[in-house]
């Protein structure tokens, strides 16, 4: 390592403590003054000092920028800092739904949110039940669980390891490949340019990642179901797939469509992996990558901004849905 | 239910006609779902395995054989380490980008978020239920359309009908706009997190903390704040891990250059430039996974309870 690397390490870092530290010392400075103030001042400053900072923050990066986007999709605008811009109405939006390349995108979105949430939660419901009464069961639960810690784009680079295509007559460095060829598939293709599968092999990865997720929440879901209602079903005759599909699945159902919704809403967001993988060539591209494409790549700014739109529009009823049920669950308990 | 049953005599002597075959099944289905558990989580966990396996050989052994020949033939290497972490364009820079992001980007609104959450539930005033509803609603505002408007804050400062409202805070080009822009959308699920602790501290500690003449200021410093550890590091470790593994942020403020890129991004560059760095991406790879592997691991119950909240994260 050269004594540059280490130099630019070291003030890198240097800015770390710089900016927390500052932040603190700002903090205790101003905590100190209006810790002065006394009588009928003091509540209203303290309200002020801890509530300000925050709803300057949601302001700034939430508020504002959602409501100057929506009305960037309403223009024309291509670049960024572009000066002359016109409003245009619902252009962009119609586009986005006529356009051919957009509209594909926007099917295979909506297969991705079909398929990646109801994969997860299988495999997820699959893995809480059979771990429920297994000793030991935080080895395999935590090696499923594992994925959630990893990046998409860490996620994107293991899993080429197993897509990795080589001819045929060479030794494989793919995992697929080589499993598949003893299984006596002697001539596989190259999984992630081949359309359609690649799209579904991307979907894997995202599977892959979201089943410890959906396994950890609905375990504690299983957990949770009173010991007496199990215990008297079992008298009653129930066991197996009966138990299974007459009680536990009833009690758990609020759960299983939580758990649903919420991988639907990052799936919703995909971008990394798709991104990482072949950056939306080869037919894989999807909502989250062509917005960002269009805003930062190709220069078109309120086309863009029309899909970020049309993507918020899609969560904000997954999101409602959630934050009812979660208020709903609060008050119950 | 009879009483010879829990005798010992009666309990060794072998299990005839029906009741054998019960328990035959009973102990055959609970070793079966155990072992199908097994096979899921190996399943799940052989595609990490291969990377790790895959960055500790040599560059020639990666690109030319599988992986899992290392348990035939093994060979060890740690050139791919060493190249990744001292050649031109290593990691070890994107890394201490990673680290300078996540730490301030997890700190500071641990603090801002708290004091608000203080405010929302104990210095209730007329709105305040207004005012927290509608940061929680905040929610559902996906990052995505965030990120024009905010480059264009970065760069020009806030203006409205060509009047600069708000100046630019001067950090274009530095790894504080990842921080930063982090910080600001971590706000919804932060006070959200933190003040449902904070309102369920008992409100007998509060007056006798006022009674005792101590001021708002004073009782969140001295008594809200350590009260609510369990919740600031639920949320404390959810957003490490958010931030630390976020790409699109990344990607959209932190350019081109691996001096201002965090790991992910510069991972992501390799990766694209594939045929080049095949061989690295390995040992690459590992680096960028590993410190969430160990947050994670250390402390994954704090972070399942971040993630349960979390979950209608937007």
């Amino acid at each position: 390592m050269d004594s540059s690397t280490v130099g630019q390490a070291a003030s890198t870092l240097f800015g770390v403590v710089e900016a927390v530290g500052g932040f603190i010392a700002i903090l205790l400075i101003v905590f100190f003054v209006a810790g002065r103030a006394t009588g009928r001042f003091q509540r209203p400053i303290a309200i002020v000092v801890c509530l300000g900072p925050a709803l300057f923050l949601v302001a700034l990066g939430l508020i504002i920028p959602a409501i100057t986007t929506i009305n960037n999709s309403l223009k024309n605008q291509q670049f960024l800092g572009q000066l002359d811009t016109k409003y245009i109405g619902l252009k962009n939006y119609t586009y986005a739904f006529t356009d051919s390349y957009t509209q594909q995108t926007i099917l295979r979105t909506v297969l991705w949110l079909v398929i990646v949430p109801a994969a997860a939660v299988f495999v997820g419901l699959l893995m809480a039940l059979l771990v429920d009464r297994m000793k030991y069961a935080s080895i395999p639960k935590t090696m499923v669980f594992l994925p959630t810690a990893i990046s998409f784009v860490g996620a994107a680079v293991i899993w080429s390891y197993v897509y990795n295509f080589v001819t045929p007559s060479q030794p494989q460095t793919g995992l697929l490949s080589e499993v598949v060829m003893k299984l006596g598939w002697s001539n596989p293709p190259n999984w992630l340019i081949t359309v359609p599968l690649n799209t579904f092999l991307e979907m894997v990865i995202m599977i892959w990642i979201q089943a410890g997720f959906a396994m950890v929440v609905l375990g504690a879901a299983l957990k949770a179901i009173p010991d007496e209602i199990i215990e008297s079903a079992r008298l009653d005759g129930a066991s197996g797939a009966t138990l299974f599909r007459t009680v536990q699945i009833p009690m758990i159902r609020n759960t299983l469509v939580v758990v649903m919704t919420t991988v639907m809403i990052t799936t919703l967001k995909v971008f990394d992996i798709v991104f990482t993988l072949y950056n939306g060539n080869f037919d894989t591209d999807v909502l989250a990558r062509q917005m960002y494409a269009d805003m930062f790549v190709t220069n078109q700014v309120s086309r863009g901004s029309a899909l970020a739109v049309i993507l918020f529009l899609a969560v904000t009823p997954l999101v409602y849905y959630n934050i009812r049920q979660l208020r709903r669950e609060r008050e119950i308990r | 239910m009879t009483t010879t049953a829990t005798s010992p005599a009666k309990a060794q002597r072998p299990l005839k006609g029906p009741a054998a075959v019960k328990a035959v099944r009973k102990v055959f289905s609970g070793s079966l779902a155990s072992a199908a558990a097994v096979a899921i989580g190996l399943i799940w966990t052989v595609p990490t395995l291969g990377l790790f396996v895959n960055s500790f050989r040599s560059r020639a052994d990666s690109a030319t054989t599988g992986w899992w020949e290392f348990f035939v033939h093994p060979s060890f290497s740690l050139s791919g380490y060493n190249e990744v972490l001292t050649g031109q364009g290593g990691l070890i820079i994107p890394l201490v980008n990673s680290l300078a992001i996540t730490i301030p980007a997890t700190i500071i609104p641990i603090f801002i978020a708290s004091m608000a959450g203080y405010a929302l539930a104990w210095m209730r005033f007329r709105g305040s239920d207004a005012i927290f509803f509608g940061i929680f609603a905040l929610q559902v505002v996906p990052l995505q359309m965030a990120l024009v408007p905010l480059q264009q804050y970065y760069v020009h400062g806030l203006q409205f009908a060509g009047i600069t409202l708000l100046p630019s805070p001067g950090i274009n080009g530095t790894i504080a706009q990842i921080w930063l822009t982090h910080t600001m959308f971590s706000m919804p699920l932060a006070i959200f997190l933190i003040h449902n602790f904070i309102a369920q501290l008992p409100s007998s500690l509060m007056e006798a903390a006022r009674v005792d003449g101590a001021s708002h200021l004073r009782i969140f410093r001295s008594i809200v704040l350590p009260l609510s550890m369990p919740a600031i590091a639920s949320f404390g470790i959810f957003q490490f891990l958010w931030v630390w593994n976020d790409l699109l942020v990344a990607k959209t403020f932190g350019g081109t250059s691996p001096d201002m890129q965090p790991v992910t991004a510069r991972m992501q560059s390799l990766v694209g430039s594939y045929g080049a760095h095949l061989d690295l991406l390995a040992p690459a790879g590992f680096l960028t996974i590993v410190i969430p592997l160990i947050v994670f691991l250390s402390l994954q119950r704090y972070f399942v309870r971040g993630l349960l909240a979390g979950s209608v994260k937007g």
